[in-house]
């Protein structure tokens, strides 16, 4: 796991950000920042405002108060279903996205994203009669395809099995790592929070109740070494009334 | 948005099957319901039993011999006849269900006939009608059809009979020749030959003859009767047809029943065609997840359904023109309107297409959006073909506000102005006026959709 880059350049800023749903207030004054490469991740329970949190992120949902840094061209957008058509080929369907992007050099994209998302051979095979994990690989690749300089995932491995799971964790890795782009991703896999992200969001009822590593919100659950880091998560959630 | 027209073909093009009922199933409804509209029934089967010898099918009229096998053939144009032999037979077929009824001419019908036009008394002639009761609709059907086509035989021989009444008359009146079987011709004086005569007779008596007084009223009695027989020829002649009717069309559609087939088949089709594939695709953008991916700045809302309404109102457009060119060709209704029914085809296929758009932002998931664009459409067309007179005044004004707000009655009057020559522009404004409602409505719809 990498180490805290707080203290780095800033690659995405959210500034008290509120939704709110008639009487019902989704999130409430979110604030964060994100550098370049970083991996964060956004955890928390069911309805705690991480899907909408990435929509406003992703400019898909306008929020009721805030700002974010980026505009919507600098930021790829990974819905959690696949958000791609299935009667489509993988090639087509990076094809008519890099269209609407506007990507400059079409096909040059289109051609670097099935070899980076390692789906070459089947580029003319319809999305449909993909597997999961190469259904999220395409989803993943549309979002790349405007070369964004931050990548919001909403929970991007819901859907995988281990094996997939492994796969894809490698692949957004890279990104991170080799490729200098911020990722931003939702999940309800704790452990794949605490192994792959350098950052974690906490989130319960649409307000941020922790920002940190991994290790350091194992320390602010106490000392409890018998409990692993799900069982830490869950007791912070507990201390702080979720 | 090309690239999302592009997309969108692409996607039809993958689905073979999808097309092939999108446009086979409209088109067969559409078919069928025009034809169902342009022809009358078919003609009903009737067992029919002539029991009246061959050799005795003649009535005596006045001398003139008048053949009943003339005004039964009249009932042949009307149903579809299964000749027997026998009253038994004829019902049996009725009992069996392979005639829907059975007309039976007795034996003594001719000879009661005679009996009827020589005033000599008797029983009138009677046939005799046998229906089948499996069915109350058919049943009435076989019966009105038998009425009609007895009601036209009666009138066809009140015709001859008052022809023949009309040339007595003439005879009393003016006098002529009378030809009588077994007797031969007999001269008939007449009142006005009569009178004639007897004025000469008055002439050649003294003025102060006993007789001449007696004659006068005689001669003036057959001077008042052939005139007042004189007028009972018209008399008779309105009493054998006593209402006349002048037919005159008033405001609507001048179209033949075939050509009010052929629109309402075209705009049904071009109706299920536009609804399903606008109401489909857009539901399938939310379906793919994709909608809101694209609404995230690569296609704006409006745009999308822009997109949507061409797609489908061009592909209802192309399928309905296709369809009509081929009727208008089997037809034979000529060319020379070609631009004026494209032009109100593409109208009412926009209409449609928004309609359609509106119903898949509605309903949001293909399959919803595919029954409410059924359920909608069939009860829009139903009620668009009421006609004015068969419900009662205020229900008529519902149903016209109701089809008014929906665009087949408007697509069916703007065909029916471009086939037939009449206003396209209020009915094609209409169709404008709600191609942006439907898209409005679809626009409102689209904010709930992601």
């Amino acid at each position: 796991m990498a180490a805290s880059r707080t203290d780095a350049p800033t690659a995405l800023l959210a500034e008290a950000l509120s939704k709110a749903y008639g009487k019902r207030r989704a999130l409430q004054d979110v604030s964060f920042t994100a550098a370049p490469g970083e991996l964060v991740a956004v955890i928390g329970p069911n309805g705690a405002g991480k899907t909408t949190l990435l929509q406003i992120l992703a400019g898909a949902l306008a929020p009721t108060a805030g700002r974010v840094s980026l505009d919507r061209r600098d930021v790829g957008w990974v819905p959690q279903q696949p958000a791609i058509y299935s009667k489509l080929s993988v090639q087509e369907n990076l094809r008519l996205f890099a269209r609407l992007e506007k990507v400059a050099d079409v096909t040059g994209t289109v051609q670097r994203m099935l070899d980076q998302i390692e789906l070459r051979e089947r580029a003319r095979d319809a999305v449909g009669t993909l597997s999961g994990g190469n259904r999220q690989r395409v989803n993943i690749a549309v979002g790349l395809l405007g070369d964004p300089s931050v990548l919001l995932l909403d929970e991007p491995s819901s859907s995988l099995d281990p094996r997939q799971r492994e796969r894809l964790w490698t692949f957004v890795s890279a990104l991170a790592r080799e490729g200098g782009t911020t990722v931003v991703y939702s999940t309800h896999n704790v452990a794949e929070a605490e192994r792959y992200a350098d950052r974690l969001l906490v989130l319960a009822d649409g307000e941020l109740l922790f920002t940190g590593t991994p290790a350091e919100l194992e320390r602010a659950t106490g000392e409890h070494a018998a409990l692993d880091f799900e069982g830490a998560f869950v007791r912070f959630l507990r201390s702080r009334g979720h | 948005m090309r690239w999302l027209l592009l997309k969108d073909l692409q996607i039809l093009r993958r689905s073979p099957l999808l097309v092939a009922l999108l446009v086979l199933y409209p088109v067969v409804v559409a078919l069928l319901v025009g034809a169902a509209l342009s022809s009358g029934p078919s003609k009903p089967k009737v067992a029919f039993a002539n029991l009246v010898p061959a050799d005795e099918a003649k009535i005596d009229l006045g001398g003139r011999r008048l053949d009943a096998t003339t005004y039964a053939s009249e009932l042949f144009d009307a149903v579809d006849p299964i000749r027997v032999d026998s009253r038994e037979e004829a019902i049996a077929k009725v009992e069996s269900g392979e005639a829907l009824g059975a007309l039976v001419i007795p034996p003594d019908v001719i000879e009661r006939l005679q009996g009827t036009l020589a005033l000599g008394g008797g029983d009138p002639p009677t046939v005799e009608v046998y229906y089948g009761a499996e069915n109350p609709l058919k049943r009435r059907y076989v019966q009105a059809t038998i009425d009609a086509t007895l009601a036209d035989a009666n009138k066809a021989l009140s015709d001859e009979i008052f022809k023949e009444a009309a040339s007595y008359l003439s005879l009393i009146v003016a006098g002529g020749t009378l030809s009588l079987p077994l007797v031969g011709d007999i001269d008939i004086l007449g009142l006005r030959r009569a009178q004639a005569i007897i004025d000469a007779a008055i002439a050649g008596l003294p003025e102060d003859a006993n007789a001449r007084i007696a004659l006068q009223q005689v001669s003036r009695f057959a001077r008042l009767a052939a005139d007042n027989l004189d007028v009972s020829g018209p008399i008779l002649a309105s009493i054998s047809n006593p209402v006349r009717v002048e037919e005159r069309a008033i405001g609507g559609s001048n179209a033949s029943l075939d050509v009010f087939g052929v629109e309402v088949a075209v705009v049904i089709s071009l109706m299920n065609v536009a609804l399903l594939l606008a109401a489909g695709m857009l539901a399938l953008e939310r379906e793919e997840h994709a909608f809101g991916r694209l609404v995230r700045g690569l296609v704006s809302r409006t745009g999308l359904l822009v997109e949507k309404i061409g797609l489908a109102g061009l592909f209802a457009w192309a399928l309905a023109a296709v369809m009509l060119a081929v009727l208008v060709a089997f037809l034979g209704l000529g060319w020379s309107r070609t631009p004026a029914w494209l032009a109100a085809l593409a109208f009412a296929a926009l209409a449609f297409a928004a309609l359609g758009v509106a119903i898949g932002g509605l309903a949001r998931e293909v399959r919803a959006a595919s029954l409410l664009a059924f359920m909608l459409a069939l009860p829009v067309a139903a009620l668009a073909l009421v006609p004015s007179g068969a419900v009662d005044g205020t229900l008529y004004d519902l149903i016209r506000i109701v089809s008014g707000a929906f665009p087949f009655k408007p697509a069916l009057a703007a065909l029916d102005a471009a086939l037939n020559g009449g206003g396209l522009v209020a009915p094609l404004a209409h169709l404008a006026a709600l191609t942006v409602a439907f898209g409005l409505i679809a626009r409102l719809a689209l904010r709930r959709f992601a």
